[in-house]
């Protein structure tokens, strides 16, 4: 501890500066992309070489929120999907989830791998496909078609993070509730459940912001009748309009940067070092 | 191992509690997957055939390579940025600096890739904000301004969004082990990249391998930020994929492409199973 304190009571102005220089360098490395999508949120008029947009104002807030323009049916099809979604991956996932922390399980690597697979192999074809057999369904263009290709994504993260929340939970306690007389199903209940829950609600987060974020999936299934806001901000920036691509990207980092901040108050040290175990 | 008495039983429980989870793995991604290796291997005819292999590396070797560079490269730098943050969030000695990083690193953590690409897009092009802060402070001259929107441009979208992440897993990590073995080193006078090298990252490796690999194979299957920072020629085999899709209706090399992407997905999850599973069910 004394060599400790020595150094941080003796700052010299050099190492002060440094560490200043640094932390600006990277606030800018962060913020600056950021900065730059709000400038072009709010620009009416920017061209080349100018630095700033050379007139600020909201007629592409108009344009975007106005009753037939379809910013805001896009924003609510994106949410209701990705409840939706969290709904469906967290009714299985955290029985999974619960199996592959606390019991013995054959084949434990290769369904771990499994798991990973929905993350580990490009989705295009997985969509493409899909599309092709959903349509024979009647499935294609449909909340509920999109809704199962974004689950069968989002479950990856689902159990992962499940697993991880049930096996930082203290095992003795449960065998505790256990010699005591309670059922698995109460135990579980009363036990399990309430000391995950903050990791589980960690995992439904996660979902919800996979769904939200997901594009191509959205693409070949959704179409023709459901249009998500990321494949509305693409079409926008695709089509040269960087001030509609802008604003729809800042009503998507809303939810992104809001979950954020609170993220650590559900997903604790304890349950993040057991990712992956 | 509070359910597991009788060994056959708990295992049968075990997997039916995996059950449901594993039926919607496996019908809406294994099964169209399997459809995608059987269109990739046969011709219109049904017989057999690797042409569509043929194909896919004589019009896109130079993408497969580029792809396997760009992640490679993103998975070294988001490895590096994590371990200096949240080594730094460990062992950092002056608070105020921690709690301001603490609060700094993680505003990308969970921005989509699709904004991520449209925010880098503006942000890295020519009249883009970084060109100008380089001008205005004198570092570049305006004439030698360039435009990053190229692989570069790639990297950097890939390291923005994703290296938080990897931040927070590994911080997390860090900030549970032992501050005893830490408080000890330094006591003794270790210096503090000695301590985060020799004693920090060797506890929390496993940690460290599950954010990169996931990265790894995350940014392999990213279509938009490619899309819209750098969809020419060389450029990422995703863009190539939608490019035959959409352009030839070539199903096939389109196919036959991915799953020569599936195999370089498959050496990062090799690596994941020898280096983290294979380490705990031993224990």
């Amino acid at each position: 501890m004394s060599a400790r304190s020595l150094r941080a009571g003796l700052p010299s102005p050099l190492r002060t500066l440094l560490r200043a220089v640094v932390l600006a360098l990277f606030a800018f490395a962060i913020f600056g992309p950021l900065l730059n999508l709000l400038l072009w949120a709010f620009a009416e008029r920017w061209y080349f070489p100018n630095k700033l947009p050379l007139e600020f104002g909201l007629p592409f807030w108009y344009r975007v929120f106005q009753p037939r323009g379809n910013a805001l049916a896009s924003l609510g099809t994106s949410i209701w999907i990705a409840l939706l979604t969290v709904v469906l991956s967290l009714a299985v996932a955290i029985p999974a989830g619960y199996a592959l922390a606390r019991l013995k399980l054959p084949w434990r690597g290769a369904i771990l791998l499994l798991f990973l697979l929905p993350q580990a192999v490009p989705n295009l074809p997985v969509y493409v496909n899909i599309a092709q057999v959903f349509y024979q369904i009647g499935l294609n263009g449909t909340i509920f078609g999109v809704v199962l290709v974004h689950a069968s994504h989002g479950l990856v993260l689902a159990v992962w993070i499940a697993s991880a929340a049930f096996a930082s939970v203290d095992a003795s306690l449960e065998e505790a509730s256990r010699n005591l007389g309670a059922s698995p199903w109460t135990c579980f209940r009363t036990v399990t459940l309430p000391l995950a829950a903050p990791g589980l609600i960690a995992s439904a987060i996660f979902v919800f912001l996979e769904s939200l974020d997901e594009f191509t999936g959205t693409y070949f299934v959704g179409v023709p009748d459901v249009t998500t806001l990321p494949l509305l901000m693409f079409n926008a920036s695709m089509g040269g309009n960087y001030q509609i691509a802008s604003i729809t990207a800042l009503l998507l980092l809303i939810p992104s940067i809001g979950f954020m901040l609170v993220v650590e108050r559900f997903l604790k040290a304890d349950v993040l070092a057991m990712v992956g175990r | 191992m509070t359910a597991s008495e009788g060994t056959t039983r708990g295992r049968w429980i075990g997997l039916a509690l995996l059950a449901p989870a594993l039926v919607v793995v496996v019908v809406f991604f294994v099964a169209p997957l399997a459809m995608s290796a059987i269109v990739a291997f046969r011709r219109k005819d049904g017989t057999l055939t690797l042409e569509h292999f043929t194909k896919a590396f004589d019009l896109y070797t130079t993408d497969l390579l580029f792809t396997l560079v760009i992640v490679l490269l993103s998975t070294l730098l988001i490895g590096l940025v994590a371990i200096a943050i949240a080594g730094y969030l460990t062992l950092g000695e002056n608070p105020r600096t921690v709690s301001i990083l603490r609060w700094l690193y993680r505003w990308p953590l969970f921005i989509p890739f699709v904004v991520a690409g449209q925010v880098m897009r503006t942000f890295l092009a020519k009249n883009g904000m970084l060109n100008h802060v380089l001008i205005g402070s004198g570092l570049i001259e305006p004439l030698s301004a360039q435009s990053l929107l190229d692989w570069r441009g790639i990297v950097i979208a890939f390291v923005w969004k994703q290296a938080p992440f990897v931040t927070l897993l590994l911080a997390g990590a860090m900030a549970s082990l032992e501050s005893q073995h830490i408080e000890a080193a330094r006591n003794l006078g270790a210096r503090r990249l000695r301590v985060l090298i020799d004693i920090v990252l060797p506890q929390v490796r496993g940690t460290l391998l599950v954010g990169l690999v996931l990265s790894f194979v995350t940014m392999l299957s990213v279509l938009s930020v490619p899309l819209m920072i750098n969809p020419n020629s060389p450029t990422m085999v995703t863009v190539d994929v939608a490019y035959r899709i959409n352009t030839f209706a070539d199903y096939a090399v389109a196919n036959a492409l991915c799953l020569l992407s599936l195999v370089l997905a498959a050496g990062g999850a090799w690596f994941y199973l020898q280096h983290a599973v294979g380490k705990v069910e031993k224990a």
